[in-house]
């Protein structure tokens, strides 16, 4: 505060003490940018490179050229016509879709009492919510693989799908850090309308959380499509059920000359996240923020 | 409001917490107590023996443990510091540009959407021994390395991957730099402080509690370390994995093992479900500590909230 009175403001009106203050703006302004420029060539570099890989022919693709010598767009219809793509397309959606909606109908009541009830043990089960985020999965896997296996249901991805009933740790944590924000005075004055429990998280609560659930589902969404242990670890033996990145994992070794194949099956599983984005990209932002605690 | 019985409100907590509890119990605590009695057996899935301290005895003389240990090691010492302090740069950046904000921020932290596996495949193909970034190199006259194919190589390559996906810390560290008051800034800058000073006296203490709990939490991701690393194994060295067909992890020349690959090879490759069983406690222990750590923070973090 102090600072603020002390401080003597910048003083537009009077003409910058000509030049040398405005050439020294000038030069940050390009110096700042020029970073920029260079660091925006090393981000989007490796995905130009990937580009031009896959669309160039089996042959150039195994030499140093860069540039391709003809543009064959029908690479990315060969790796549909010569992997099973579109099965594991399928199944990653599967997985992503119900683990997510799964999610939220668990984790959402459960961030929800976390976040307005008084209760004994509400911190320690808060910090067990957080301990469960951030312990490896490994280290409980061999008991839960036997538990699945005596339903007969390992080498599918209901074992992945349907822990998703019993709420997401990491789901339940960001919730949780979102509904803590929305003032109290609402959910009170719901109560003393006489809503009930469920009314008030359905009326009051879910409309105002609306940003925080879409930016939990995305995150969900995304962790599935990206997942690899879960389905390395289930569905390994049965190629059916396969997932994009287990497929796109062993890609390379079933067209191991193909290079330029393999950069557009790439692609593929990349280009749906990034569609996916451009179209949430302020709720994703704001959630990821939302990661970082703030004290 | 406060009127309202507490004994009450517990009950109804209890209700709405049902699915996690039974959730926690489940896939959780049950394991884990099961994961310590398995740890004391000889367990491949049909026949169950009682070895006593055998598994853990092996443990003492397993040498890829002190691999593993030492490569996580490796991870913890340098990419995790790297990829926070570029974070921490970009950030700072993107707060002192004046024009095309939006746009360099959105094209930062594009790569860090590009699912795991399909990075770590575009790496591996950009770093094979004549790929394009040695054809590049070649330019300038420098004889780039086999990236992925050599061990002393491979950990870099790979923190070269951690850094090109670092859009999530560089968000979070964007928006505590914007929170940073402005007039301090100005202050400092009538004071006669440089960028530095400014930096490490008004930045650093500002958005100390941020980089405290991006630290530690990519410690934790550094113990898990385990797509990136198996990924890159199998794609450079070839190796499918598929039935049938066996894959040692760690390639080029372990370089590049991990804990949780061990693991996971133990038990589920090797069918050795006791053996697993410890090298998973193991993998428990450690995380545990730096999970306290981090609790401890989010403790002190709502005590300041309530």
């Amino acid at each position: 505060m102090s600072t603020t009175l002390t401080a003597p403001r910048r003083s537009r009106a009077l003409p910058a003490p000509a030049t040398g203050a405005r050439r020294r703006r000038v030069l940050h302004w390009i110096a700042t940018h020029a970073i920029a420029v260079a660091l925006a060539i090393m981000f989007a570099g490796p995905v130009v490179l990937v580009g031009l890989t896959a669309l160039m022919t089996d042959e150039q693709a195994l030499t140093t050229n860069l540039w391709p010598e003809s543009w064959n767009w029908s690479n990315f219809a060969d790796v549909f016509a010569k992997s099973h793509l579109l099965t594991w397309t399928l199944n990653t959606l599967m997985y992503a879709g119900l683990g997510t909606l799964f999610m939220l109908v668990s984790s959402i009541p459960v961030a929800y009492a976390l976040a307005r009830f008084r209760f004994r043990g509400r911190k320690l089960a808060f910090l067990l919510v957080i301990t469960t985020m951030m312990l490896p999965p490994q280290v409980v896997a061999v008991p839960i693989y036997l538990i699945w296996a005596r339903f007969g249901l390992t080498e599918t991805l209901w074992p992945l799908i349907l822990p998703m009933l019993l709420g997401d740790a990491f789901s339940i944590f960001l919730l949780r850090q979102f509904l803590l924000t929305i003032p109290r005075e609402y959910t009170d004055a719901a109560r003393v309308d006489g809503c009930s429990d469920f009314r008030t998280l359905v009326r009051v609560i879910l409309p105002m959380a609306r940003p925080a659930i879409a930016a939990v589902a995305l995150f969900q969404f995304f962790y599935c499509w990206n997942d690899y242990y879960g389905p390395l670890l289930y569905t390994w033996i049965n190629q059916d059920n396969w997932t994009l990145s287990l497929g796109l994992s062993t890609f390379k070794a079933f067209h191991s000359v193909q290079w330029n194949l393999t950069m557009a099956a790439t692609l593929l599983v990349t280009a749906p996240v990034i569609i996916v984005f451009f179209f949430a990209q302020r709720v994703f932002i704001e959630g990821v923020t939302l990661t970082g605690v703030k004290g | 409001m406060r009127a309202r019985p507490k004994r009450r409100e517990g009950l109804r907590a209890l209700l709405w917490l049902s699915p996690w509890i039974a959730g926690f119990s489940i896939f959780f605590a049950y394991p884990l107590a099961s994961t310590v009695y398995f740890s004391f057996t000889n367990y491949n899935m049909f026949t169950l023996e009682f070895v006593g301290l055998d598994n853990w005895r092996y443990l003492l003389q397993d040498d890829r443990v002190w691999v593993s240990a030492k490569n996580t090691l490796w991870l913890v010492v340098f990419m995790v510091p790297a990829q926070v302090v570029f974070s921490i740069g970009v950030a700072q950046l993107l707060t002192k540009l004046k024009t095309g904000v939006g746009f360099f921020r959105t094209l930062f932290y594009l790569p860090t959407l590009v699912p795991m596996v399909a990075g770590t495949v575009a790496f591996v193909f950009l770093l094979n021994p004549v790929g394009p970034v040695n054809q590049i190199l070649s330019w300038v006259g420098i004889a780039g390395p086999d990236w992925f194919g050599d061990p002393s190589w491979s950990k870099p390559s790979l923190t070269a991957l951690a850094v090109w996906g670092c859009g999530n810390t560089m968000v979070i560290f964007l928006a505590a730099l914007l929170d940073v008051p402005k007039h301090m800034y100005e202050a400092a800058a009538i004071d006669g402080a440089g960028a530095w000073r400014q930096f490490r006296s008004i930045t650093l203490p500002t958005i100390a509690p941020v980089l405290m709990f991006s630290l530690v939490t990519a410690v934790i991701y550094a113990l898990q370390y385990f797509t990136q690393a198996m990924i890159a194994s199998r794609v450079a060295s070839g190796a499918t994995d598929s039935a049938g067909s066996s894959f040692t992890p760690g390639y080029p020349e372990g370089s590049l093992l991990t804990l949780p690959q061990w693991f996971f090879h133990a038990a589920f490759r090797d069918s050795n479900m006791g053996y697993g069983s410890v090298l998973a406690l193991l993998l428990f222990a450690t995380s545990m500590i730096f999970t306290l750590i981090l609790l401890r923070q989010f403790r002190k973090a709502e005590e300041v909230h309530s």
